[in-house]
């Protein structure tokens, strides 16, 4: 070496050597494992006589589902029943966090009420929620609640608007005549006022300290407009109700138990799991920070709004983002009550009719993730919005 | 002159509070009466509370049927849980369809494992090194040799398909524990690690595992194990899903154990440098001792979860608790309209006792490990 002194570290203890051999190692282990399995799979499949590839994607299902959001039948191809469980994953997943949220916040905030009796009644629910099985609470809806229901004749009839009975909630449909669409764009145009309003309004507050009180001018926008819309263009939307008709009913819209019972159990199970965390963020907001924002006159309304929940919203938004994700990945216990989900259509049905478990799973697999890392991706958007600005 | 006294110089007594302001009545009126809104609520919640639990409490106790040899008395009275139903099936909830003679092979695997649990998880247990490898290694052994049974020591063979019931439900958690907790600390120190080829492995699998649900992680078991099986090799129906449960149990505790290890201050790897000590000295008597007991309450609670996602294995074809209680329903000799609540309330209730009580655990470690009352 250059300074003379003899290298006293031999080969065997060298850092880097070792990191190089032992990375080597696994990077041998791992490949020859994957190479094992590959070509154990490859003389398997063959064996059994199953495609290797993704030939059967436009081979014709020949099987029906019950629920689609895209035209399907048994005529269809696998790719075709692929799309129908990944829509109905997502319908249910999307419908699930629109609803889990308000509930897992107000059962939160009930937590916190100053009320004894409404706080131990939130924690009960929570409690509850939390500690028993997804799956049970699945059952106890499908096979408790709906499955005992009148039957369609004996519908629970709520002022001839609303049907529920053992086949399903049955409510009106919406119905478009020709005009229709001139209706939406009078909304879509009122909404990009009152936005527009919205903005010059604050800009106007940031220049001279004025708050702004366009929220009523933007109400009124946006229900005025579409509402002259409609009457000028001669009442284009209708709503259709269902009817009794013979055993069943026909027309309007109709949600099947299997929807319902898995929504129901995704709302209150995850419910209980947001309603913990949002009680956790809005602890963490130190008591100082209202005391400060009732010192500056804040009314409580609008310190909890303006200086509150900022504050816990970031506490929140991380923890709630991997609810949103449980959510979507709890929806595949849609296998148990027979919702045409990704995983009961294409790795249930699918898989065990074309045998290509290999193609299948891995589809399955890179579409939850892709999921996940979407949601993440945008809840990441949301938190970096929200996140401390420090100048 | 005489002195006139405006200021009090001795201080009044002291009195108490207003009536209104303590004891009950105050209490009263702070918690549940402070204002208009808030009597509205409570009395609304009080009626609600008055209209459901006395019938529900009923319906449990003194209208449900206790005793009967079948389900008749049960169907006569539809007002009433069926506890008989319950206890008559229970040992088939607990053991499935476990050959009665060899019922105490069960008992003592949940024993043993109930004890160590116990040795492992309570703070102040002595040797807990040695539960530990009791636990982790001879443990499995021992329970695999008694439940499948060894016909050379005397224990006749007991095939998977008669396994089921809680027995089932606690097995498939204890083996998602067993093996994945010290394939999780691996994992999250792969994470840690400095070499880049390691790191990455161990993401991939992490997130990868994390990110697609336990049933599809089930299903894949069942369908790729065997396919990556040398031709011939055919695996019991019960080794997929276990194996499923361990890799994703494993995923979820790598995150929590790599928590602690994130949580440790910077000065006990230094210091443990300092001293000479090589990677896995460092690691196994500096580091991990001290960071998995600060995830002790994570790992209870996603044992809890892990309990929960047990019973998804009835997907594909194990018999858990709650698949029994399913099969136990079944039966024509109790059906009747009274069965399906019952059922499900019992199962609610085992759930409920054995996850409530781990989470109270769960917190209560997590007190006193709390970062104000750590010592």
């Amino acid at each position: 070496m250059a300074n003379g002194q003899a290298r006293r570290v031999s080969i065997a203890n060298d850092p880097r050597v070792r990191a190089f051999l032992y990375q080597g190692l696994l990077a041998a282990a791992l490949i020859g494992l994957a190479w094992l399995a590959w070509r154990n799979a490859v003389a398997n499949m063959q064996a059994r006589g199953v495609p290797i590839g993704f030939g059967f994607w436009d081979e014709t299902a020949g099987f029906d589902v019950n629920q689609s959001l895209i035209p399907y039948s048994a005529l269809s191809t696998y790719g075709r029943a692929f799309w129908v469980g990944l829509l109905n994953t997502l319908l249910v997943g999307a419908v699930s966090i629109l609803l889990a949220t308000p509930l897992g916040f107000a059962v939160g905030l009930a937590r916190l009420a100053p009320n004894w009796m409404l706080s131990r009644l939130a924690l009960v629910y929570v409690e509850l929620t939390r500690n028993t099985p997804l799956l049970l609470q699945l059952f106890f809806w499908y096979n408790a609640v709906l499955k005992t229901l009148p039957s369609p004749r004996q519908s629970i009839n709520v002022a001839g608007v609303f049907f529920l009975n053992n086949r399903g909630l049955y409510l009106p449909r919406p119905t478009f005549y020709h005009g229709a669409g001139l209706v939406g764009a009078a909304l879509a145009f009122a909404a990009a006022l009152a936005v527009a309003l919205a903005f010059a309004g604050r800009r106007r507050q940031a220049k001279t300290g004025e708050r702004s009180q366009d929220l009523w001018t933007a109400a009124t926008l946006i229900v005025g407009l579409p509402t002259v819309a409609y009457f000028a263009v001669g009442r284009p939307i209708g709503l259709e109700f269902a009817q009794l008709s013979g055993f069943n009913l026909r027309g309007g819209m109709e949600i099947h138990p299997e929807f319902a019972a898995l929504t129901f159990g995704l709302v209150t199970y995850t419910a209980g799991f947001i309603a913990e965390i949002v009680r956790a963020g809005v602890q963490a907001v130190p008591r100082g920070q209202s005391e400060a924002a009732a010192a500056l006159g804040l009314h409580r309304p609008l310190a909890l709004r303006l200086v509150v929940a900022p504050q816990a919203l970031r506490l929140i938004t991380p923890p709630l983002t991997s609810q949103y994700l449980n959510i979507v990945k709890n929806s595949s216990l849609a296998v148990f009550v027979g919702y045409p989900d990704l995983v009961l259509v294409f790795a249930g049905t699918v898989l065990n009719q074309t045998h290509a478990a290999m193609q299948v799973m891995a589809v399955t697999m890179a579409v939850y993730l892709a999921i996940s890392l979407v949601v993440s991706f945008a809840l990441n958007l949301f938190d970096a919005r929200n996140a401390l600005k420090e100048r | 002159m005489t002195a006139v006294a405006y200021v009090r110089v001795a201080p009044g007594p002291i009195l108490p509070p207003p009536l209104a302001r303590r004891g009950a009545i105050g209490w009263l009126r702070a918690n549940l009466f402070s204002s208009w809104p808030s009597t509205g609520v409570t009395l609304l919640l009080l009626a609600f509370c008055l209209w459901t639990l006395p019938d529900l409490i009923a319906w449990a106790t003194t209208r449900a049927v206790w005793r009967a040899p079948d389900g008749a008395l049960c169907r006569a009275h539809q007002d009433g849980a069926c506890w008989a139903f319950v206890a008559d099936k229970l040992d088939y909830f607990r053991y499935g369809s476990y050959p009665q003679s060899e019922r105490w092979r069960v008992d003592v695997v949940e024993g043993v494992g109930a004890v160590l649990i116990v040795w492992l998880l309570w703070p102040r247990a002595p040797r807990r090194g040695f539960g530990a490898i009791l636990f982790f290694v001879v443990y499995p052994i021992v329970g695999f040799v008694l439940l499948r049974g060894v016909p050379s020591l005397g224990l006749p063979l007991v095939d998977t398909q008669l396994w089921g019931g809680i027995f089932v439900s606690l097995l498939t958690a204890l083996v998602g524990i067993v093996f994945s907790l010290p394939l999780g600390v691996l994992l999250a120190l792969g994470r840690r690690s400095r070499l880049p080829i390691v790191r990455a492995a161990s993401v991939v699998f992490i997130e990868g595992v994390r990110g697609v649900p336990f049933i599809a992680v089930l299903y894949m078991a069942e369908n790729m194990l065997p396919l990556f099986l040398p031709p011939g090799w055919i695996p019991d129906r019960f080794i997929p899903p276990l194996v499923g449960a361990a890799l994703f149990a494993a995923a979820y505790l790598a995150e929590e154990v790599r928590g602690g290890l994130q949580t440790l201050p910077r000065g006990q790897y230094e210091g443990a440098m300092a001293l000479g000590l090589s990677y896995w000295r460092l690691m196994g008597l500096v580091i991990l001792p001290q960071a998995l007991t600060l995830v002790i309450p994570g790992l209870v609670n996603n044992f809890i979860g892990l309990f929960k996602d047990t019973t998804l294995v009835s997907s594909v074809g194990m018999v858990d608790f709650l698949a029994a209680i399913d099969n136990g329903l079944k039966d024509a000799v109790w059906s009747g309209p009274t069965l399906l609540a019952t059922g499900y309330a019992f199962a609610a209730l085992f759930y409920f006792v054995f996850c409530y009580a781990m989470s109270r655990y769960s917190a209560a470690i997590e007190r006193r490990l709390a970062p104000g009352r750590r010592q």
